[in-house]
């Protein structure tokens, strides 16, 4: 006889890890991923953003600070994460008021997120390095 | 315990909605900023820009949907993969802190400017 008392046990965890991950999945775990990022690099956002208004000197020392090979991949990077949780973010929005919730259209828009957001973030790249 | 009926009493519904509305204010503040950028740019027209008070507001409702949209995403990744109760509440602890650190040292940035 089954437990029906364990049915009701919540939370519930599922080991997802057996699955594949088609595209519009990989779309929604890359919003996760750069959400968390752009979270834990809210330090540095703001950081920038103090030093550039605090003075002239400030201004430069932030200008100097943003032209070294690593903090540009940084900036590149976090470009890109912004670009690919708002774009999949709007892929949302839309989905909400049910428009592209057919299989084939949630797809389609999933690798449009990955394209569109790809493609501004290396041609915003190509131009700052 | 309370014997709560899972469905049909809007549990989340709020989080979503606001999770929604906070991305349409950081959407609507990004093409503002897109508009309002100095060209060319330079210390003094930047410092300028923060000194005006539509845009000192502009950046509070973005400071402020940052905190409340980051803080439900967050929420929600440790809720889903944390699975010890201790640290899962720490972390969301942190998680807050962090985030109102955030927003307090911001709005000292913005009126400091």
């Amino acid at each position: 006889m089954p437990d029906l008392t364990a049915k009701r046990r919540r939370p519930l965890w599922f080991n997802l890890s057996p699955l594949s991950l088609p595209v519009p999945g990989l779309v929604s775990i890359f919003h996760r991923i750069s959400g968390l990022a752009l979270f834990l690099g809210l330090i540095a956002f703001l950081y920038l953003l103090e030093l550039s208004l605090a003075s002239e000197s400030g201004y430069a020392q932030a200008g100097e600070l943003l032209r070294h090979p690593i903090a540009k991949l940084l900036v590149i990077a976090s470009i890109w994460a912004l670009l690919h949780h708002m774009c999949a973010g709007i892929r949302h929005l839309f989905l909400d008021i049910d428009i592209g919730t057919s299989l084939h259209a949630a797809r389609r828009s999933a690798f449009a997120v990955f394209i569109v957001s790809l493609a501004m973030a290396a041609s915003i790249g190509v131009r700052l390095w | 315990m309370v014997n709560r009926i899972i469905v049909g009493a809007h549990y989340g519904l709020k989080d979503w909605l606001a999770q929604r509305v906070t991305a349409l204010v950081m959407i609507a503040y990004t093409l503002l900023f897109l508009v309002v950028w100095p060209r060319p740019m330079g210390y003094a027209v930047w410092n300028a820009l923060f000194a005006q008070g539509w845009m000192r507001l502009a950046t509070f409702l973005l400071v402020a949907s940052v905190l409340i949209h980051a803080w439900i995403g967050v929420r929600n990744i440790w809720m889903d993969y944390v699975k010890h109760t201790g640290l899962r509440l720490t972390l969301q602890v942190a998680t807050i802190l962090w985030l109102v650190g955030c927003a307090g040292w911001a709005l000292q940035i913005l009126w400091k400017a």
